[in-house]
């Protein structure tokens, strides 16, 4: 077994971390486990590589930075398309779930989050079509670094932005007030509101965060594999399985999680074969909630 | 006329096989309030397991017993409810989201097994030769599609009494005790998990009797019919339809299948062939919409009786300013 699987999965387990950052976010503030989570991703992905081919329009071919495949413009276009993400939910969030929050029923929001999910869906297969697309069709060269291993350029940006980014949310949570409020929203949402906690401010940093993550996931998964409209939903079992694995609420817990179950899917398509790939996450979430349904970090629930 | 008529026999006959589903579902979620967003993957469950037990002997896989249909149906029922009921053991001490998430992996993973697992289920080329009942009157396309009615009818309507008899039963009570007030129930004795689980494990049989009878009408299957949009469209009909009210998931069903069927004819004459799948996608989004727009404004559906009354527990929600205290 070549260890090639290490890398493989440290950047599956990457894309699959930044997701299950939303969804254990949503999951732990917003009280619900929200289905539509994986197609803010598809949307953030479709955004940017449409913003990316507006910027081509207008100032035509951009050299590629260094050995990178992309250049400039989708860096901007990565940022044009976290900031669609998060008015997306946050519209979503308007028309849809804080209404049905208001209501008290915590499993209708999920059911609207199903059915937000599916129409979402299908809206971007009706707009770009099922057919797959990229951002760059060049080919990279990957080189060795030795045991086996080999890595692309690509590949070295986006884990070295992951952990950027995961540093920059754990502090953000961790180290401002914004961050502690969250915490005290999770974990006792009436003492919070009588601490004079502004809920609906938490809940828009909630979505925005979660969004914007899930848009960079996408469009992770867009450089390096493929632009899919269903590329969202099929993350969902692995994001989900991952939150659970890590503990509602843990951030490091979502992006352990994540690397935990991308490492695992990645070793299992060297054993097995690629197509049981989706089964690992399946597993995964059995084992934990039958032998430690708090998952890794998680507290228990009051 | 007769063209209409076994037209009409042949909507009616997959509308009732939907309602069958609906019926399972309502079991669930309108009586009991356990979420299954991976209902598929229980019809699917259904579908194979009696294919298997009732298809002739086929080397290229595994089995072909050349059972009765009967027994296929029996078996569809019993595979079904146990995978239910395994689920249900795994998530129902949990909380409720987790089950919604358990369910969305078992469906998951039968849809992958179906694909995959060649031996067992024939890959994506499905399996073949399923046995119809009344195969021999196939040459009369009417007498056949009305004796296939028929019998998607008698099931259907012994199924229908059975629960609506079920849910008056002290059983059923019990059940919409605890969908009430879980405390109170408790407080009576009553294991909430072990009621659970069998109302999970009853309504996953009867997604899988509904995907067996399914699978014998049309003869064939395969892992396409499966995915998550079926899930999707039994859903919004049991909204549609009313959850809580068995009546209200049989009409339910034939509603949102006539509001489907029409609307895919409807695409495929507006729409040049080439631009049909896009069409199609959009009438997904039609029915997504509809969904949210029921769940807002008229979450009761057309015959629902689930009373709207927040359930102080596990779900502790945030815009409301009730609250439980913390121990």
């Amino acid at each position: 077994m070549s260890l090639q699987f290490v890398v493989d999965g440290l950047l599956t387990g990457s894309m699959i971390g930044l997701g299950a950052i939303g969804v254990t976010l949503t999951y732990s503030i917003l009280r619900f486990s929200n289905f539509a989570h994986g197609d803010f991703m598809a949307w953030g992905t479709y955004a940017t590589l449409t913003i990316v081919g507006a910027i081509g329009a207008i100032f035509g071919k951009v050299a590629p930075i260094g050995p990178l495949s992309f250049g400039w413009p989708l860096l901007v276009a990565l940022v044009a398309g976290m900031a669609f993400t998060a008015l997306l939910a946050l519209l979503l969030d308007k028309v849809l779930f804080s209404r049905l929050r208001s209501q008290g029923q915590a499993i209708i929001v999920v059911m609207a989050s199903f059915g937000a999910s599916m129409a979402l869906r299908s809206l971007l297969e009706f707009t770009f079509t099922s057919r797959p697309t990229y951002f760059s069709r060049a080919i990279q060269i990957a080189m060795p670094v030795g045991f086996g291993i080999r890595i692309t350029a690509d590949q070295i940006a986006l884990l070295l932005l992951t952990a950027a980014l995961v540093i920059g949310v754990h502090l953000l949570m961790t180290r401002t007030q914004t961050g502690r409020s969250m915490q005290a929203l999770s974990q006792n949402p009436a003492l919070a509101r009588i601490v004079g906690i502004d809920v609906a401010r938490v809940v828009r940093v909630t979505w925005i965060v979660g969004a914007a993550l899930a848009c960079v996931a996408g469009v992770m998964i867009g450089i390096l594999v493929q632009i899919r409209p269903f590329m969202g939903f099929d993350m969902l079992l692995p994001m989900f399985a991952a939150a659970i694995l890590g503990g509602i609420g843990s951030i490091p817990g979502a992006v352990l999680g994540g690397l935990i179950i991308g490492l695992a899917e990645a070793s299992a398509v060297q054993l097995i074969g690629a197509e049981w790939r989706a089964a690992v996450s399946f597993i995964i979430l059995m084992a934990v909630l039958f032998v430690r349904p708090i998952g890794l970090f998680g507290v228990r629930e009051r | 006329m007769i063209d209409l008529i076994g037209y009409g026999a042949f909507f009616l006959t997959t509308a009732l096989i939907f309602s069958l589903v609906t019926l399972g579902l309502n079991l669930q979620w309108g009586l009991t309030g356990l979420f299954n967003v991976g209902l598929a993957g229980f019809v699917a469950i259904g579908a194979y397991t009696s294919a298997l037990l009732t298809t002739p002997d086929d080397p290229a896989r595994l089995g072909g017993f050349g059972l009765p249909i009967l027994v296929g149906w029996a078996g569809a029922m019993t595979v079904g409810g146990l995978a239910a009921a395994l689920t249900g053991i795994a998530t129902l001490r949990l909380r409720s989201d987790y089950l919604a998430i358990t369910t969305f992996g078992v469906a998951v993973v039968v849809q992958l097994v179906a694909l995959n697992a060649q031996k067992l289920t024939g890959g994506p080329f499905g399996v073949g030769f399923i046995p119809r009942p009344f195969g021999s009157l196939a040459e009369t396309p009417l007498l056949f599609n009305l004796s296939n009615l028929a019998i998607v009818s008698a099931v259907a309507l012994i199924t229908y009494l059975a629960l609506e008899h079920l849910s008056r039963s002290p059983w059923g009570r019990v059940l919409k005790a605890l969908r009430e007030d879980e405390r109170a129930a408790i407080s009576l004795g009553k294991s909430a998990r072990f009621y659970r689980i069998q109302a999970f494990a009853v309504g996953g049989a009867i997604m899988a009797l509904a995907g067996a009878l399914q699978a014998h009408f049309t003869g064939f299957i395969a892992p396409d019919n499966y995915l998550p949009i079926l899930t999707f469209q039994v859903w919004v009909m049991l909204i549609v339809g009313g959850s809580g009210s068995n009546l209200g998931a049989a009409i339910g069903s034939i509603l949102v299948w006539a509001i489907w069927a029409g609307s895919g004819t409807l695409t495929s004459v507006l729409f040049a062939p080439e631009q049909q799948a896009r069409a199609a996608s959009l009438q997904i989004v039609a029915i997504g919409v509809m969904l949210c727009i029921i769940l807002l404004v008229r979450p009761n559906g057309l015959f629902g009786d689930r009373p709207r009354r927040a359930r102080p527990g596990k779900g502790a929600e945030i815009a409301t300013t009730k609250s439980r205290p913390g121990p």
